[in-house]
């Protein structure tokens, strides 16, 4: 019995109602979640609805609290929506750290290097430095995968590791502020940087500004790209069938490198908006791509799962686990909790998501299948992960 | 740059290199075992860090290193028991699923240290073990045989591994149901029991990596391996699935870091270019990975999940 057939008949068993389950599955993952994260409340000694009641009001109970929530979404959208144009390729980018930091650094360079571009030109420019590094280190990895055969979750592993250290080397090197070497503090940081590469503020807040509605422009293009465009069709063709799409004339190799390119440009896009939405205004590390990124390249998975590798649905989903980290901080505050909860419950989500996706999947029947997507029986002979052989592309 | 060249020099940074290499080998060898069966597993560095944080907590209230590292080995393989029912039983997809075992025990084992202990309070160490004999050769006893018990265990670890995956039928039974599950299974051999074994081990010994790292530095803090359970991954990669292979790999992490380290503390080269120079190990391991996959074929079933007649 093929998998349609199985999934036909249970939903004729089930009623109308299981497709509508299928989608609420994402939602179930996040309720097992905090009912995880409440028992581990109640072992800290901590009352569970005193501790998500202040996440709720520090995350979505004001004003101030909503501007926290948008700002922390942000890099969450970028990542996300980056996951969902590779994940669609059927190429897993676990890279997105690395590639947020490769975007800051070549945005950060761009405006120490051309300090006196007029402020027109500035801000432009630093955002496409900024697309540029994380599309070279997302090509990288599409390169090693499509032509060689490298398997891409361990590449983009090792350039998240090779990103880290360039950036430690380049902010206390090149880049390093010069008062900090003048001080002998040699805090690894850069200067203040200018006005013009500043990012403009929205609704004459001091403190919203306009990369959140970047991030949910990226991802209408996405969007638009993924579903209303030939490479968005040819994409998501490679993603669920390599030989057929090969069979169709698709240049596989290509559009792997393009996907892989494609998300680690939208990382890098989230890293330039840290570095210049940033309110110290500058590119500081800590030693580790956690300190620069908030560990967004990860969480931006959660969100792009979450909301179903689609891109529109990244935003709302986007905007709750922002939700979530700026509640947890808040929570950290109000009760004395740390907030590395959320990340430990971020964790429990994704496992959820990807354990019930054969659920999911039968009950809705038509949506994107992860686990089958990544290795169809028919386009993987060798086994390897690798695109199988297919000539010179014309 | 001729400080560097004397033997006191030499001999530590060769001893250090092969201490450092520890926590990344045990826990290669433990992915190994899955992988050669058909699993990946990308959570062991979360894995880790809860074994690091369990083996530290276990370490200050006991003072009892041994203890640390059983409490270390236990909370790895209760987490390495949880994969394999995530990844064999649920048949998530196993590119994803690590990154969530990952980030929980990212924030797990944070959340734990702040709650249960605040402050970083240093604990006792392993003693060095001079193995009688051996240690007193000049150069070389310095080198390899005057290290702490751990030590020893991780590189016997490595011919055990290839006795195990080589010469029992247990061993065999990995690699049938890595390469082709549906003959092993054919064949009466449990595709699922196999693999549960091999992911719980993995889980198990990256619990024991993660606190013999706690224990050898005497410290916990947030994100203690700072991806060194990623990097375990890759070696097992680079090793083309070969235990020697792991070994070799782990060694030149090591021995680089231990370098690198020398370096910086004779001031041989200024802060920032030994960050260039820890790069090195990372982008060998990426040329590696290029070379393992022309000339190397993975375990056919690697990240396949395996239902009966399908």
């Amino acid at each position: 019995m093929t998998e349609g057939t199985r999934a036909a008949r249970l939903r004729k068993r089930l009623g109308a109602g299981p497709r509508l389950a299928g989608y609420l599955v994402p939602v179930f993952a996040v309720v097992a979640a905090l009912i995880i994260g409440a028992i581990i409340l109640l072992r800290l000694d901590a009352n569970p609805i005193e501790a998500f009641g202040e996440m709720l009001s520090g995350a979505f109970g004001s004003s101030d609290a909503l501007i926290s929530t948008a700002l922390k979404a942000t890099p969450l959208l970028f990542v996300g929506v980056g996951i969902t144009i590779a994940f669609r390729a059927n190429v897993i980018n676990i890279g997105g750290e690395g590639q947020m930091v490769a975007g800051g650094l070549l945005a950060t360079t761009t405006a120490l290097v051309l300090p006196d571009l007029p402020a027109i030109v500035m801000l432009p420019a630093v955002l496409i430095a900024g697309i540029v590094g994380g599309a070279i280190w997302g090509a990288i990895p599409g390169a090693l995968k499509a032509y060689y055969g490298v398997n891409e979750i361990l590449s983009t592993i090792m350039l998240n590791v090779v990103a880290v250290q360039l950036m430690n080397f380049l902010l206390r090197g090149a880049l390093i502020d010069p008062a900090e070497i003048e001080r002998g503090t040699r805090i690894p940081q850069t200067e203040r940087l200018m006005d013009s590469a500043d990012l403009p503020m929205m609704f004459g807040s001091d403190r919203l500004h306009i990369g959140p509605l970047i991030a949910v422009l990226a991802a209408v293009a996405a969007y638009v790209l993924m579903w209303r465009t030939p490479l968005g069709f040819r994409i998501r063709a490679v993603g669920l069938s390599r030989d057929a799409s090969r069979y169709a004339g698709i240049r596989v190799k290509r559009t792997i490198v393009l996907a892989m390119t494609l998300s680690g440009a939208m990382a890098g896009l989230a890293g330039a908006v840290l570095v210049f939405g940033s309110e110290s205004h500058r590119m500081v590390t800590d030693g580790s791509t956690a300190g620069f990124t908030g560990s967004a390249g990860f969480n931006g998975i959660v969100a792009a799962l979450f909301g179903g590798l689609h891109a529109l649905w990244t935003i709302p989903a986007s905007f709750l686990f922002g939700g979530l980290l700026v509640g947890g901080n808040a929570m950290q505050r109000a009760i004395q909790v740390p907030s590395a909860l959320i990340l430990a419950l971020n964790g429990l989500v994704v496992v959820f998501v990807v354990s019930s996706d054969r659920l999911r999947r039968r009950l809705l029947s038509a949506g994107p299948d992860l686990a089958a997507e990544r290795a169809p029986p028919d386009s993987d002979p060798a086994g390897d992960g690798a695109v199988a052989p297919e000539g010179d592309e014309p | 740059m001729s400080q560097l060249f004397t033997e006191t020099v030499l001999i530590a940074i060769v001893a250090s290199g092969i201490r450092l290499a520890v926590p990344l080998l045990l826990a290669s060898l433990g992915e190994m075992y899955g992988q050669r069966s058909g699993v990946l597993n990308l959570g062991v560095d979360g894995i880790m860090l809860l074994g690091a944080f369990g083996g530290y907590y276990a370490v200050l209230r006991s003072g009892n290193v041994w203890f640390g590292l059983v409490v270390g080995a236990a909370v790895g393989m209760a987490l390495g028991l949880a994969s394999a029912v995530i990844s064999v039983t649920l048949q998530a997809e196993q590119g994803i699923s690590g990154i969530g075992v990952f980030l929980f025990g990212l924030g797990m084992s944070d959340l734990l240290f702040q709650k249960m202990v605040g402050t970083p309070v240093p604990i006792t160490s392993f003693s060095d073990v001079h193995i009688p004999l051996l240690a007193d050769i000049p150069v070389l006893g310095g080198m390899l045989f005057q290290h702490s018990m751990v030590v020893y265990l991780a590189f016997a670890a490595v011919p055990v591994s290839f006795f195990v995956l080589n010469r029992t039928t247990f061993g065999m039974n990995i690699r049938a149901v890595g390469e082709n599950p549906e003959a092993a299974d054919s064949l009466g051999v449990s595709v699922t029991r196999v693999r549960y074994a091999t992911v719980t081990i993995g889980g198990t010994m990256a619990g024991f990596a993660g606190a013999a790292l706690a224990i050898d530095l005497g410290i916990f803090q947030q994100n203690l391996t700072n991806a060194a359970g990623f990097i375990a991954i890759a070696l097992v990669y680079f090793g083309a699935w070969r235990p020697v292979g792991v070994m070799a790999g782990a060694l030149l992490y090591g021995f680089v870091n231990a370098l690198v380290l020398q370096l910086k503390t004779l001031g041989i080269i200024p802060r920032s270019w030994s960050d260039i120079a820890a790069m090195a190990p990372a982008v060998v391991t990426i040329l590696a990975l290029v070379v393992v996959a022309q000339r190397f074929r993975q375990p056919a079933a690697l990240t396949k999940p395996f239902t009966r007649g399908s």
